[in-house]
């Protein structure tokens, strides 16, 4: 078997055996498959492209095709242990939604993000004056994926405006063991390159409003809309 | 395609008419009964000594039990010959797969050209009308006349995925998987006025004798027809249409009259006259009824997911044609995420093809592989060999 991807490697360590896990972004199934041999939990994923639904029904996963900013409200509140997002935060539109959702429908969120004020980011700005390319964020400005960035110290300040609590903190690099850190220091906000995060809600959530317009969709909550905050 | 023998032919394995005894009546949702009750049905392959192996695959509109065997009267393969065979996702060497032909149906089970034993004559418009929830009760009585305690699937497209979710709803316990393809939880309003349409039509035909042709010997071919014709065009996608015909026209020329001009015309002509050799109007008033009832929220307090809560330990498995727009994807989602709400497990894949509603008998590698991978993971969990 080809070696782990260091984020499963650590989120197959955080996850207790037999959990509910909601995979949003599953891909081709490969985490969810992971879990379920080794962690025996009870899946469901939740992904956008083709390909990757075919792979996961192929391995005889539950995966609904559909989309994480979308498709989330449907989900009754608290009908997982755990809701995965591994590295797609910075690619929703609506991110503070999603990770507020994943703590209704979940009562924990495995959550990483690639950390924009990582040093080699910093410097690529700094040194040529251009958007960086680095290896957790490879790819130019205008074909990124990643529309919403952020660094530690950016999401670690969501956290706290949800009313979030960080269980665990990884720093996560390609090809290296993940290293448990305290995301509120500075130097970690240099140094991780991709942060994974543990996170569970500091208040009991309120249950999904799930009102229905006249064509049958569930209407986003009030608070869904972009709130324009002070920043620290 | 060309009229010879589908490969699963050779898999039939037994079938026929079963008669429940007139003290075995089929209580109806209307607040009737049928008694006594007849339902056709073929089977292939075996069931197993462990009985895990059983397969109920469920008709659309105009299906019946010829599922993969050649039709006794069209001549031409059964309608679902292309997913049911050796190495196919609903394998005979691997399941014991049991169809049947819905009650209101014309190829055998009890329905309005049945004799009514009180009269002596046809039911025509005496027979009561249906619903989905009979249609799955009457096979539920058959599954459990078969000696099988539970399914290990039931399969279903278009009205057939309606009684799939019909079974998830009221026979959960019944069920080890169920799948649902390019169906909806209810009849929409487009779904019901293009039926009306139907039904006007072979109610406007004088041969329909108010119901009782069979006993004037006549039928309301014209009126069947037209019905076929109307409901047709809603199974085929403008993409495909305009793909398999376009504006050609049948010979060189305008007629400059009202002849089939154009192939699609002639197309849909042809679709209408062949249809109704095989089926009744009768029938075909029932059945259109009896989709137009359906809706699965509603039989619980309006709220879908409360349909499927006794359904936790099902594996669904949901899919769409991107260019069905019977049954749009959006329907299919309603119904994901009402088992997401209920708390089941489900997947959901929306199928990406140009051929409409009618894609789930068509050659659609997507869905054979998609349904093949579905099937395949559930026989895995069931322990089928």
């Amino acid at each position: 078997m080809s070696a782990i991807r260091e984020d499963f490697a650590e989120i197959l360590k955080l996850v207790r055996p037999n959990a509910r896990v909601l995979d949003i972004g599953c891909e081709d199934g490969e985490l969810l498959e992971l879990l379920t041999r080794e962690k025996g939990v009870d899946g469901q994923g939740l992904e956008i492209s083709n390909e990757g639904v075919a792979a996961c029904l192929a391995r005889g996963l539950a995966v609904v095709q559909g989309d994480g900013d979308r498709d989330l409200d449907h989900f009754p509140t608290r009908a997982f242990d755990y809701a995965i997002l591994s590295k797609t935060l910075q690619q929703m539109r609506e991110p503070r939604h999603v990770l507020s959702e994943l703590l209704r429908i979940a009562d924990q969120a495995v959550v990483s993000v690639p950390n924009f004020g990582h040093w080699k980011v910093r410097w690529a700005l700094l040194s040529q004056g251009r958007m960086p390319e680095t290896g957790a964020l490879p790819e130019p400005w205008w074909s990124t994926p990643n529309i919403h960035l952020c660094t530690l110290r950016d999401f670690v300040f969501l956290c706290d405006e949800l009313e979030l609590r960080i269980d665990a903190c990884a720093s996560l690099a390609e090809g290296k063991e993940a290293r448990p850190i305290d995301p509120r220091r500075a130097i970690e906000n240099w140094r991780a390159e991709t942060a994974l995060f543990l996170l569970s809600r500091k208040a009991e959530p309120q249950p999904a409003a799930a009102p229905v317009n006249l064509f049958g969709e569930a209407e986003r909550p009030a608070g869904d809309a972009p709130v324009r905050r002070k920043r620290r | 395609m060309t009229a010879q023998a589908p490969i699963a032919a050779g898999y039939e394995t037994g079938g026929g008419t079963w008669r429940f005894p007139a003290n075995r009546p089929l209580r109806l949702d209307s607040g009737g009964a049928i008694a006594p009750l007849e339902i056709a049905y073929k089977t292939y392959g075996a069931l197993n000594a462990a009985k895990t192996n059983a397969v109920l695959v469920c008709h659309a509109l105009t299906g019946d039990q010829h599922l993969a065997s050649t039709h006794p009267v069209t001549g031409k393969p059964g309608w679902w010959s292309l997913y049911v065979g050796p190495g196919r996702p609903l394998d005979p060497e691997r399941h014991f797969i049991i169809s049947t032909n819905v009650i209101g149906g014309c190829m055998g089970s009890t329905g309005p050209a049945t004799t009514d034993p009180k009269t002596g004559e046809a039911f025509g418009l005496k027979f009561p009308v249906i619903t989905i929830a009979d249609m799955v009760r009457a096979q539920a009585m058959l599954i459990e006349a078969l000696g099988i305690e539970t399914l290990f699937a039931v399969v279903g497209g278009s009205m057939g995925g309606m009684q799939a979710l019909q079974w998830a709803a009221d026979y959960p316990e019944k069920l080890f998987s169920c799948v649902c393809i390019a169906a909806a939880a209810r009849h929409s309003a487009q779904n019901i006025a293009f039926h009306e349409v139907g039904r006007q039509a072979i109610m406007a035909d004088p041969n329909w004798c108010g119901g009782a042709y069979l006993k004037a010997g006549v039928r309301p071919e014209k009126g069947l027809a037209v019905a076929r014709m109307a409901a047709h065009i809603t199974y085929l996608s403008e993409a495909a249409l305009q793909r398999k015909f376009g504006r050609e026209l049948q010979r060189d020329g305008l007629s400059w009259g009202f002849d089939a001009d154009f192939q699609v015309e002639s197309y849909l002509r042809h679709q209408g006259a062949s249809f109704v050799d095989r089926f009744d109007a009768n029938s075909y008033l029932y059945i259109t009824r009896a989709l137009d009832y359906f809706d699965l929220g509603a039989q619980h307090g309006g709220v879908l997911a409360e349909a499927f809560v006794g359904a936790r330990k099902v594996k669904f498995c949901v899919l769409s044609f991107s260019s069905d727009w019977l049954y749009p994807t959006p329907e299919s989602r309603d119904v994901v995420r009402a088992l997401n709400g209920a708390g089941c497990r489900a997947s959901f894949a929306e199928i990406q093809t140009d051929k409409g509603h009618d894609a789930f008998f068509l050659d659609e590698p997507l869905l054979e592989q998609t349904l093949r991978g579905f099937l395949e993971a559930q026989a895995q969990a069931r322990g089928l060999t």
